[in-house]
């Protein structure tokens, strides 16, 4: 195979998948005369994918909105709070057992209490999305800052400088790249937490389309709304890998941007 | 480097029956015991001796970056309390921020230290012909726009070398710097390192396990022990400078290189 061609087949690859994949759901259906009440043929999600694209694109812009405000609040808080337990060994000693214990709550058990104090709407689904992936964030600014070469923190202090130089001319733009990594994982998260406050209880939203539409054993719809955060979900991925490779350029040795 | 005089001939740096011991209690290791020894102005010392005998734990005390568990050290005749300012310092790891390029990294210091500081962004072309002319004089000429990963070994330790003296410190710390690089390398940037000095004379003090490094350019060598580590001998070297690579074939630094490979045997042989 020549260099071009394992090149292009490398790019189509997830794509050869994802056929695969879809065209043995599809043929699964139809051997095993699956009733479409409890798995629809892919066709038929597309059908119903294009046939409500309106309404869909409604509710998905719904969660989107969430799901963005909860993560920009997270990158704002976690970034906070991972400079300050990254800095100090006294917030780090003091915060990181709390923080390790709310990480193992799981947060649909806060969807409940949200809806008590902030009643049905964006606020909870916003909420969620925060509570659930500012903890990744946290947790790669703190470590990005506390690695940093002893060697470093030599050269900086007998140069005379500050806590708070050695922290924003080495600690921040070393903590960059982690920052930007865990953003990845974040955005993810975020949908999740979103989405989970909207099924738990809500009124908007793509997972309460999702929920309202499997209550009406509309299979198809349920089905259109899963792809279309999986989409969602895909394209906010790439946004933030394109951000980290803009920001972070020297953190790939130029490799990746070259 | 004019105000030498005012204090005349007392030693820029002494050090009097300096020890320092790492952890607490039963676990402490003393690391350095009873190190006297003074540094004039413009003097190149180097210190040698067994690995681990507390090299580096004597440069970072000069440096006051380590407090000393007994002892006095004085830098200008006054007690170091906390990291004093105005010194330079290069590891044997380049530590350059791979975020920034080879310019901005031999910047860095001049952003830090007043009153350079406070002049930065007022004066930053003037600053930034003085990094130029510095690569230069390392041959580094041109390479200003290069991030240090793009750079080779030799390449790194010099701008490191940039960024510890860009700033005009009275005193360089210099801790191994070219331990990391191949043979060829390392005594290229002997010569590089003597230039430089013998431009500017500050005060320097090299940590190494290299003896023909340490007589290649230092004026006074210090011998320790092995840990904790002690000052068993102090050599004056009197060869001429500048030092070439052939003077370090001539007899008398052969002489001066045996004897301290002798030493070092001893403390190994204890």
């Amino acid at each position: 195979m020549s260099e071009t061609a394992r090149y292009y087949l490398k790019l189509a690859m997830p794509w050869l998948v994802m056929a695969a994949l879809l065209l043995i759901w599809e043929l699964a259906c139809i051997l095993f005369a699956i009733p479409e009440i409890i798995l629809p043929r892919p066709t038929k999600i597309f059908e119903v994918f294009i046939a409500r694209f309106d309404i869909l694109l409604r509710f998905c812009l719904e969660t989107l909105w969430t799901t963005t405000a909860g993560f920009l609040l997270a990158i704002a808080f976690g970034l906070l709070l991972g400079l300050a337990i990254g800095a100090s060994p006294f917030v780090y000693s003091g915060l990181y057992p709390l923080l390790i214990a709310f990480n193992a709550i799981p947060k649909v058990a806060i969807v409940p209490i949200l809806m008590i104090w902030l009643g049905v709407g964006a606020a909870p689904a916003v909420i969620t999305a925060f509570v659930i992936s500012f903890f990744p964030i946290v947790v790669n600014v703190a470590t990005g800052l506390a690695t940093i070469e002893p060697e470093m923190r030599d050269v900086m202090r007998s140069l005379g400088a500050t806590q708070y130089e050695i922290l924003t001319k080495v600690g921040i733009p070393r903590a960059m790249p982690y920052l930007f990594a865990s953003l990845k994982v974040a955005i993810t998260l975020a949908f999740i937490g979103s989405v989970i406050s909207e099924t738990v209880g809500g009124n908007r939203g793509i997972g309460f389309l999702m929920l309202s539409a499997g209550a009406r054993n509309d299979a198809p719809t349920t089905f259109a709304g899963l792809f279309a955060i999986a989409i969602m979900g895909v394209a906010m991925y790439a946004v933030c890998a394109l951000i980290e490779q803009r920001m972070t350029k020297w953190a790939f040795r130029g490799e990746v941007v070259g | 480097m004019a105000q030498a005089a005012e204090n005349d001939g007392a030693p820029l740096v002494e050090l009097r029956g300096v020890s320092l011991a790492y952890g607490r209690g039963a676990d402490a290791t003393l690391a350095l015991s009873d190190a006297t020894l003074s540094i004039d102005k413009g003097e190149f010392i180097a210190v040698v001796g067994p690995s681990g005998c507390g090299k580096s734990t004597l440069m970072k005390l000069v440096t006051g970056l380590l407090p000393p568990t007994s002892g006095d050290i004085l830098v200008h005749g006054r007690r170091v309390t906390k990291p004093i300012r105005g010194v330079g310092m290069a590891f044997q790891n380049p530590t350059l921020m791979p975020w920034r390029t080879t310019r901005d990294n031999i910047l860095l210091p001049l952003e830090v230290v007043e009153p350079h500081k406070q002049r930065f962004k007022a004066n930053k072309a003037e600053y930034v012909e003085r990094v130029e002319k510095l690569l230069a004089s390392v041959g580094l000429g041109g390479f200003g726009d290069k991030y240090p990963w793009q750079l080779s070994g030799g390449m790194q330790q010099r701008s490191n070398l940039c960024r510890a003296l860009v700033h005009e410190p009275e005193i360089l710390m210099l801790d191994e710097p070219f331990g990391a690089l191949d043979a060829f390398t390392r005594e290229d940037l002997w010569g590089v390192m003597q230039k430089l000095w013998m431009e500017r004379r500050f005060t320097a003090v090299l940590v190494t396990h290299d003896l023909r490094e340490a007589a290649y350019l230092a004026d006074t060598i210090y011998v320790m022990s092995k840990r904790p580590g002690r000052v068993i001998v102090k050599k004056t070297v009197d060869l001429p400078r500048p030092r070439t690579l052939e003077s370090t074939f001539e007899p008398h630094f052969v002489e001066i290189v045996h004897e301290l490979r002798d030493l070092i045997h001893q403390e190994y042989a204890v």
